[in-house]
């Protein structure tokens, strides 16, 4: 019973904790990932606007599916919904708690990467620059239409030969980064508060259906946890009864067409046990020739019963 | 067999979390192949293509074959593919998921190598640097090139050092449009392929969940079987050798005391383990023929019955009985050799 105990209470700790910290290498990792990402804006007029906002939104869409797939949890909670209701009712609650929760937990490494390319801010230079109105900016105010699309587009470039008489680009890049930094924060400080207010007032509502679609959710996981663990077990049970098995019919085999006198009475038991009878080399190797040619039936119960 | 059960729970636990390690590891040792190897384009017009698209498509192909060969499952799944069937039937849904699971796992290096690339951007740099649209990103007005002229000069743009065509498309322009091509495609390939596996993942128990079980149980049961019966065949093994080094060393000493007439050694009551353990080698002469015999003569690998293991290995008791020919060849060895 105490292994049973250790056993249940090592799975209960560690469920949460996993996906914890799962999420939380995620999230280090989009960081990571965004570090070293060479940023490259094409510096081209509409190309600008399809690469920024493309590098803003598709990688937190990939961290997103990510989470999902690493989470051990969305494989219970669909397994759970999907399966036939059979003697067993389907309690929705739970289903809905277990996809909340795996959903909050997807949501953060997503979250962290459009935050980190806010707050650095090329991303929005990159993806606006071009829709910026010249007239705000003086060294972009007597040029043609058509050029000034052309120079716009390469502000995110400082390098570019065109931008080196013209000192208005700078102005451009910090309006745009000022306005990425303030949503980057802002949002932050959004996100924050939601947490913050979810977690305080949730007790103020339904708590006991709470609990019990928390505690639910906990059994399902556990559930099926220890039915993987049975079914490993008990392969190996049936590995270990019918491979006994294979050798016993063998010896028997040997018994009847070598007529040698193997002490049968002594045989079975005692030292006999690893040897299974099997004393020469052509048994062995036609025993081993037996298991690949002629594997044994998936079928133990003569051997249980004996 | 609490030993068994302790070392197969180590494995069957370990099995997965084993083979997701060396996938992780080679996703790892992909990225680090990528970054030291030095990448050089050729800047030459037909050899960029053929060099971008090498370095592109080769080092996955070796990637994924060499996931198939890191995998101790492959050699598990061809002998359950290539059996005779026997008494037990072939189920090929077992098979397909034991594929399954090794391809995907195999897989992931390389793409993980093919996303690294094009994100970082020199293949297709390399590789496509001849097809910029000079229309619209240089001056397509340029005093007249011929065609080759053009492709050769587009070709060093990867070369920043040799480059000489400034005035047709400047370096930079060309670079970063074709790093940004090559990073869209880079994202994109990253998006199918999480979407891909995201839905493989999610709707297997929308469908087919109860045949999904059954197939893992009996993969499961597949590997297990096969790790316990070649524990048991070395379990086997070691008794096999152990009692026929100990009736070597009896028969050599039978040998001993019917050629030289000596009295059987005496076996006190009180000689204890060492005597027992000497196995009537007492001399150094004896001891340099038991050890030549070895050598020159290994006994047949064939045991005798009455000599088989009980709680001492001395032969005082059971003598050996109609047993065939095999004992009398060896003594016929021993008397030839001496």
């Amino acid at each position: 019973m105490d292994r049973f105990r250790m056993i249940f209470q090592y799975f209960q700790s560690n469920s949460e904790s996993v996906m914890n910290g799962i999420c939380g290498l995620l999230a280090l990792a989009s960081v990571k990932m965004y570090t070293s990402f060479e940023f490259s804006c094409p510096c081209l007029p509409h190309y600008n606007m399809a690469y920024g906002l493309g590098i803003m939104f598709i990688p937190p869409i990939i961290l997103l599916l990510c989470g999902l797939i690493l989470n051990r949890q969305s494989l219970v909670m669909l397994e759970e919904w999907r399966r036939p209701p059979g003697r067993r009712k389907k309690d929705l609650a739970v289903i809905r708690y277990m996809c909340s929760s795996i959903m909050q937990r997807a949501m953060v490494a997503p979250v962290v990467w459009i935050i980190v390319t806010l707050l650095d801010g090329k991303c929005l230079i990159c993806a606006f620059s071009g829709s910026m109105d010249p007239k705000k900016f003086v060294g972009f105010a007597n040029v043609s239409t058509v050029q000034v699309q052309q120079l716009l587009a390469k502000v995110p470039c400082k390098d570019e030969e065109l931008l080196r008489n013209n000192t208005s680009h700078k102005a451009v890049s910090r309006y745009l980064r000022c306005w990425s930094q303030a949503l980057g924060w802002s949002i932050l400080l959004i996100l924050i508060i939601a947490a913050f207010l979810a977690r305080w007032l949730r007790p103020c509502f339904n708590q006991t259906t709470l609990l019990q679609a928390r505690h639910w959710s906990n059994y399902i996981d556990i559930e099926q946890k220890i039915f993987e663990e049975t079914c490993c077990e008990h392969s190996r049970l049936f590995a270990h009864k019918c491979i006994l098995h294979f050798f016993e019919s063998m010896q028997q085999e040997i018994k009847l067409h070598s007529f040698s006198l193997h002490g049968e009475g002594e045989g079975a038991e005692g030292g006999e046990d690893l040897l299974q009878g099997i004393t020469d080399q052509e048994q062995v190797n036609k025993l081993l020739k037996t298991w690949y040619c002629e594997k044994p039936p998936l079928d133990v119960s003569q051997a249980h019963q004996r | 067999m609490d030993k068994f059960r302790m070392i197969f729970q180590f494995f069957q636990s370990n099995q997965e979390s084993f083979m997701n390690g060396i996938c992780g590891i080679m996703a790892l040792a992909s990225t680090q192949l990528y970054s030291a190897f030095d990448f050089n384009c050729p800047c030459l017009p037909h050899y960029n293509l053929a060099y971008g698209l090498g370095i592109l498509l080769v080092p996955p192909f070796i990637l994924f074959l060499l996931g198939f060969v890191l995998n101790n499952n492959i050699s598990m799944l061809a002998e359950e593919w290539r059996r005779p069937q026997g008494q037990r039937g072939k189920d090929p849904a077992v098979l397909r998921y034991m594929f399954c699971s090794m391809a995907q796992r195999a897989m992931i290096a390389p793409a993980v190598w093919l996303s690294v690339t094009l994100l970082d951007g020199k293949c297709i740099t390399c590789a496509f640097c001849t097809w910029v649209p000079v229309g619209t990103l240089g001056n397509a007005s340029h005093p007249h090139l011929s065609q080759g002229e053009i492709q050769r000069l587009l070709a060093r743009i990867p070369c920043k050092e040799i480059y000489s065509g400034q005035q047709l498309i400047a370096n930079e322009v060309a670079v970063r449009y074709l790093r940004c091509i090559s990073q869209a495609l880079g994202w994109c390939f990253v998006l199918l392929m999480t979407t891909l596996a995201f839905l493989v993942r999610s709707l297997r128990p929308c469908f087919s969940q109860a045949a999904f079980l059954k197939s893992r149980y009996w993969s499961h049961y597949i590997d297990t079987e096969r790790k316990l019966f070649d524990e048991t065949c070395a379990e086997h093994a070691r008794s096999f050798a152990k009692v026929c080094i100990q009736q070597f060393f009896e028969g050599m000493s039978t040998d001993l005391v019917a050629a030289r007439c000596h009295l059987p050694r005496k076996a006190p009551a009180d000689a204890g383990e060492a005597a027992e353990k000497l196995l009537g080698i007492t001399d150094q002469g004896t001891m340099n023929m038991a050890l030549k015999s070895w050598h020159r003569c290994k006994p047949p690998l064939h045991l005798h019955p009455p000599a088989l293991p009980t709680g001492n290995g001395w032969a005082g008791e059971g003598q050996p009985p109609t047993h065939p020919s095999a004992p009398r060849k060896e003594t016929a060895a021993y008397y030839s050799w001496v």
